[in-house]
């Protein structure tokens, strides 16, 4: 058989053998062998696009959680700082009104010694008056005991009073 | 890893030295010639044959018949085992010439013994057919299982054949198929690439194994070689759209003298619709029936000078297995490599003829 001729009755058995075959192949091999592998590929591609969402999800999440936290943090400060607030307003508020109640009571007590020296001087001054009278009562008793003595200071008083 | 590679090299080891043993088994059994002739041995080993030589023993051979099937225009249509026209002997009337321009092939003696010899139609299961339905029926074993192991477990990671030849697989769609064919269309002809490429590599290697089943020089047939052509051929050519058929009619871009009156460029382009097919063919045949070619060649050396004398033989030897040792671990990168290019370029025609200009 020639080297580069070729030879019909091996050609005819090539052709039909690799026809067959590639039939064969197609059929029951590759076309189950690719599908698999595209779907292979496919639920890969799939798998790593939901992980990327995931992730992608957990920062998101990781990032409201800071901003949460952070609002808290910042609410908490500012709640601090308004109750400090009320507490200083309050205490300031408590302190006006206790200086304003001092003084009240002050005041009144002021007053009260006040009217009760004026009444100690009224009670003392009619006591004194009373003192007075019974001395005077004592002394013009005892004055006037004697009969002259009574003349002479009935001349005494008609002479105080004034000539008109 | 190491494992892996330590018995690959025992393998190429193994495989290297049955080739030297069934050929020197052969070399010695040439019946009553003391002088070695070099070119029929060496024609002997890359060519077909109606029987598939095992190996020799004492000049005793032990080969696997295989069928011949035959028409003739006189006796009419016959099947019958070649083993009946082992050794010139005639059957039938049919008898395997042995020199003459019908050298090798069977031929119809139109009387006994006599000279007057005809060609019948031969359809005959000779080697590398037998080998080319082994090597269709090996294929489709493998990956019709493979396909099963697809099926059976989807969602698994690849194991065992399945492992070895997904990479491949994926190669030819992702490196071969898309890129010259396009991410739209490729899957279509992907069947086809795929079938190509493992026939092909198949081909080669079962090539290279020197024992039964292989030792047939499929690939480096031009038969076999042309038949994939013509496939490649129609599959380009079925597939063409108007746009390739217009380009090859009337190609744009080219003054018009070229295509009137004298259609010289369309001339051009329709030769190359058959050029491409028929490098491919032309390709594959030389590159490995050269292997083949050189590998036997080097082996022969061993005898050739061995028939001089017997301790030149002896001292060229080594030199020879060296040599058919790098030969081998080349072929086998070859055989790759071959499969890939006509993949490739099957590829790239079929891109061409499907491809959209706007």
């Amino acid at each position: 058989m020639g080297l580069v001729s070729p030879d019909y009755g091996l050609l005819f058995w090539a052709l039909l053998s690799f026809g067959i075959l590639l039939y064969i192949l197609k059929k029951f091999a590759w076309k189950p062998i690719l599908q698999a592998l595209k779907n292979r590929e496919d639920s890969i591609a799939r798998s790593m696009r939901m992980a990327e969402e995931a992730r992608q999800e957990l920062l998101k999440l990781q990032e409201e959680n800071k901003l949460m936290v952070e609002k808290a943090r910042l609410e908490r400060e500012k709640e601090l700082a308004e109750t400090k607030a009320l507490r200083e307003k309050i205490i300031a508020e408590a302190k006006d009104e206790a200086r304003i109640e001092t003084q009240k009571l002050l005041d009144k007590a002021r007053l009260q010694i006040q009217l009760e020296r004026k009444q100690a001087k009224k009670e003392l001054y009619v006591n004194v008056a009373q003192l007075t009278l019974n001395l005077a009562e004592k002394i013009l008793r005892s004055q006037l005991q004697d009969r002259q003595k009574q003349q002479e200071y009935l001349e005494k008083l008609i002479e105080e009073i004034p000539k008109n | 890893m190491k494992t892996s590679r330590l018995s690959a090299f025992f393998l190429s080891l193994i495989l290297v030295a049955s080739q030297v043993f069934t050929f020197a088994a052969d070399a010695h059994s040439e019946p009553n010639s003391k002088k070695f002739n070099a070119s029929e041995f060496i024609f002997d080993h890359i060519g077909d044959s109606y029987e598939w030589h095992i190996f020799s023993y004492n000049n005793h051979h032990v080969s696997i018949p295989l069928p011949v099937i035959i028409y003739s225009n006189r006796s009419g249509f016959h099947i019958f085992m070649s083993y009946k026209l082992q050794h010139g002997k005639v059957f039938k009337g049919f008898k395997i010439a042995e020199e003459g321009k019908y050298r090798g092939k069977i031929v119809e003696l139109k009387k006994i013994n006599a000279e007057d010899v005809s060609l019948p139609l031969n359809f005959s299961i000779t080697k590398n057919a037998f080998s080319i339905i082994l090597i269709s029926i090996l294929l489709s074993v493998v990956f019709t299982t493979i396909a099963k192991r697809y099926q059976r477990n989807p969602e698994l990671p690849p194991s065992g054949l399945q492992n070895v030849f997904e990479p491949f697989i994926i190669f030819i769609r992702n490196e071969i198929a898309i890129p010259s064919i396009g991410q739209n269309k490729y899957a279509r002809f992907m069947p086809f690439l795929l079938t190509l490429f493992f026939f092909i590599w198949f081909a080669n290697l079962l090539g290279l194994i020197p024992i039964f089943p292989g030792g047939a020089n499929i690939t480096g047939n031009i038969s076999v070689t042309m038949a994939l052509a013509i496939f490649t051929f129609i599959v380009v050519n079925k597939n063409g759209n108007k746009s390739y058929w217009k380009h090859i009619v009337s190609p744009p871009g080219i003054p018009i003298f070229l295509k009137l009156p004298i259609p010289i460029m369309p001339l051009v382009e329709f030769i190359g619709i058959f050029i491409k097919p028929f490098v491919l063919m032309v390709r594959l045949f030389a590159n490995i029936l050269a292997g083949h070619m050189v590998a036997v060649v080097f082996l022969s050396l061993i005898f050739i000078f061995a028939s001089i004398k017997a301790s030149l033989g002896f001292a060229v030897a080594p030199v020879s297995l060296l040599f058919l040792i790098f030969m081998s671990l080349l072929e086998l990168l070859v055989a790759l490599i071959q499969a890939y290019v006509f993949t490739l370029l099957s590829a790239l025609y079929i891109g061409m003829a499907i491809e959209e200009h706007h």
